[in-house]
């Protein structure tokens, strides 16, 4: 299958300039491709990157190197250009709250996103449409209504029906649940994944919840300290991480087909010191336990660059010395059949 | 007799629109050294219930029922009892470190007041007992001289951890302690937890929406609904096989990773938690509950033996325990 990518990072780069001069870099080199009608997690710590990617893959940051492309074509750089591009690909944020404007009613919220983009006919079948759609039923009954006068699972949907009023190609969710109450969530997962059926939309979630990957996400890239270090179908990645970071993080959760639990210490280094070889290195338990230096890598690992993993959106891939010199059996069995 | 027992708990707020009742009716009890999860979502209730058994709740709550901690009444102790038992019986590990700890202190200092307040020793060595304190949750020593914006948001739990531990008291509350946490910092944090309660004897009580995490952490679960306790149980039996609809709706809304059925399938439940200011009638899930019969409008069921060492409130759940036994 080499269907086009709707969505297309290469060698994008993101970097802050900091007081006294420094650099944090954020994003470090992103291969990314995100498929019509696809639905890709983007996981990590905080700190990885992860907001800044979707940030810049919306436009709203300027990589500092790197390209973007939509459908083939880069990302203009008019304001124009980003117009349009800004309507085919919606943003979707963690607080609804903060989201809506508390003295704009549901309707205008919605039908706001119209506006700018100067679409005026039928703007209340489209306002009422897309209610409908987020599952606000009957819609014309949340017409008025207030932010305050909704629970924070109908905010979230009055959020995303503001997206989709404008009929996007792509929405971009920066973690879509993460302050809603447990027994909401799945609801507004299934809408996500109800949308992408409906209207093949594509769909980047940018996570820190892996088992909402495993929920809905067709694929899974990881994410530390600005580059993808691992990346391929969900099931493949989750049920067998391959890189020690992804299965550290898959480990620490309960019931996790990962069986030793392996809580890594410390916390993520910031950014502005990338360390040297494998970013991961410091913190890596194979370099610590001596794994790494048994098959001959350790050196590499504190010297050697990894490089940038492809975005192939069928392989399961993995930015690791050690996993490029030993490859488990099951990754060997994997790249055979994929 | 048990460290604590908290019998018929009921708190009612007043609010602008009336009372709203936000415990209707809570008995709970945790031995020395037993480690107990309250799993609920917002407005159940279960951040009231950790601050009342403080007695932390602003006058206007009005508190029914009895909390013993050590066979004595917290709401009915005299404020000096109490000043002793806060801190020393018993102490509290809030969600936002950040907020809770001073801003304009070192770490070390904050730790350090409650010893020299509860134990009138001299300042030197409430100090010296806050760094052993800190090495004891992970940080070095001389991050006692840190101020709270120095560390990261992991750091500072620790540190709120290591302020809770400072009287050794003999129950920790712990609300939503690692919720704001990354997945790493928070295993780190809850191993941090579970292995100093486990050396020390010391009860939890842990509070968190996160019924996965609880069922890892804790050995008995309880599950809050609508400020009641609607399923109570062992952790892994209550996480596995849960007898209460919205207990399993709970379970299902953490997926567990490699499970097929939850593949693709993300599963929550329709409407909302209920407002506290208008509790449903007959059971209070009812309007939620995907297998409500027509009965659940209008009974209000009490918790009913569910298995062994299990209850639950559901209508269901009679019958089915009772075939259970029969077979």
């Amino acid at each position: 299958m080499t269907e086009q990518p709707i969505l297309s990072a290469r060698g994008l780069t993101v970097d802050f300039r900091l007081r006294g001069g420094r650099r944090a870099r954020a994003v470090d080199g992103v291969d990314l491709d995100l498929a019509p009608g696809e639905v890709l997690a983007l996981a990590g710590e905080s700190g990885c990157g992860k907001t800044t990617l979707a940030r810049a893959l919306l436009g709203l940051v300027k990589p500092t190197s790197g390209t973007i492309t939509y459908a083939g074509e880069p990302l203009a750089s008019t304001s124009s250009g980003l117009k349009a591009y800004r309507r085919a690909v919606q943003l979707i944020l963690q607080d609804p709250t903060g989201a809506l404007n508390p003295r704009h009613t549901v309707y205008e919220a919605v039908a706001e996103g119209l506006r700018i983009h100067g679409i005026t006919d039928n703007e209340r079948d489209r306002v009422a449409e897309a209610l409908a759609h987020c599952g606000l039923r009957p819609p014309e009954r949340f017409f008025l209504a207030y932010p305050h006068e909704l629970s924070g699972g109908q905010r979230q949907r009055v959020v995303i029906a503001g997206a989709l009023v404008l009929e996007p190609k792509v929405l971009i969710a920066d973690e879509p649940v993460a302050s809603l109450d447990a027994s909401v969530r799945g609801e507004i997962l299934a809408l996500l994944l109800r949308l992408r059926e409906q209207f093949g939309l594509a769909a980047l979630v940018v996570t820190h919840d892996l088992g909402l990957a495993w929920s809905i996400a067709d694929r899974l890239a990881v994410m530390y300290l600005g580059r993808i270090v691992e990346s391929g179908p969900t099931e493949r990645v989750l049920t067998d991480p391959q890189h020690p970071y992804t299965r550290a993080l898959v480990s620490v959760l309960p019931d996790s087909p990962v069986s030793e639990p392996v809580v890594l210490s410390g916390e993520p280094p910031d950014a502005t010191r990338i360390p040297a070889g494998c970013r991961f290195h410091p913190r890596c338990p194979e370099l610590a336990s001596g794994g790494a230096a048994a098959a001959g890598v350790a050196d590499a690992c504190r010297r050697t660059p990894l490089p940038v993993l492809p975005a192939d959106p069928h392989q399961h891939v993995v930015a690791c010395h050690l996993r490029m010199a030993r490859p488990t059996k099951a990754a060997e069995a994997g790249s055979v059949s994929g | 007799m048990p460290l604590l027992d908290v019998r018929d708990l009921r708190v009612t707020y007043q609010s602008a629109r009336g009372p709203v009742p936000a415990v209707r009716g809570v008995d709970l009890t945790l031995d020395a050294g037993e480690t107990l999860g309250i799993a609920g979502e917002s407005g159940c209730g279960k951040s009231t219930l950790a601050l009342t058994l403080l007695r932390l709740l602003p006058r206007t709550a009005t508190i029914t029922g009895q909390i013993l901690l050590d066979g004595e009444d917290v709401l009915t102790m005299s404020w000096g009892k109490l000043r002793a038992v806060r801190w020393a019986g018993a102490s509290i590990v809030f969600q936002g470190a950040m907020h809770a700890l001073n801003p304009v202190h070192r770490v070390g200092r904050q730790i350090a007041e409650p010893i020299m307040l509860h134990e009138r020793v001299r300042e030197s060595e409430a100090l010296a007992r806050a760094e052993e304190l800190l090495t004891q949750v992970g940080l070095p020593a001389w991050r006692a001289r840190s101020y709270p914006h120095e560390l990261s948001g992991g750091q500072r739990q620790r540190v709120m951890i290591a302020m809770a531990l400072a009287c050794s008291p003999r129950l920790i509350v712990a609300d939503e302690a690692t919720t704001a946490l990354d997945v790493m910092i928070q295993a780190q944090v809850l191993d941090l937890i579970t292995s100093l309660v486990a050396e020390r004897g010391i009860a939890l009580l842990m509070i968190s929406h996160d019924l996965s995490i609880l069922s890892s952490t804790c050995r008995r679960l309880a599950v809050m609904y609508a400020g009641r306790v609607v399923e109570m149980g062992p952790a892994q039996e209550l996480f596995g096989d849960p007898r209460h609809p919205y207990s399993g709706a709970l379970a299902a809304a953490f997926p567990k990773i490699g499970d097929p059925a939850a593949r693709g399938r993300p599963r929550g439940l329709g409407g909302d938690p209920p407002d506290p200011a208008a509790v449903p009638s007959g059971c209070a899930f009812h309007p939620r509950c995907p297998l409500a019969r027509p009965e659940c409008a209008t009974t209000d069921v009490e918790l009913w033996p569910a298995g062994p060492d299990r209850v639950a409130s559901c209508v269901r759940v009679l019958p089915a325990g009772s075939s259970r036994e029969a077979s």
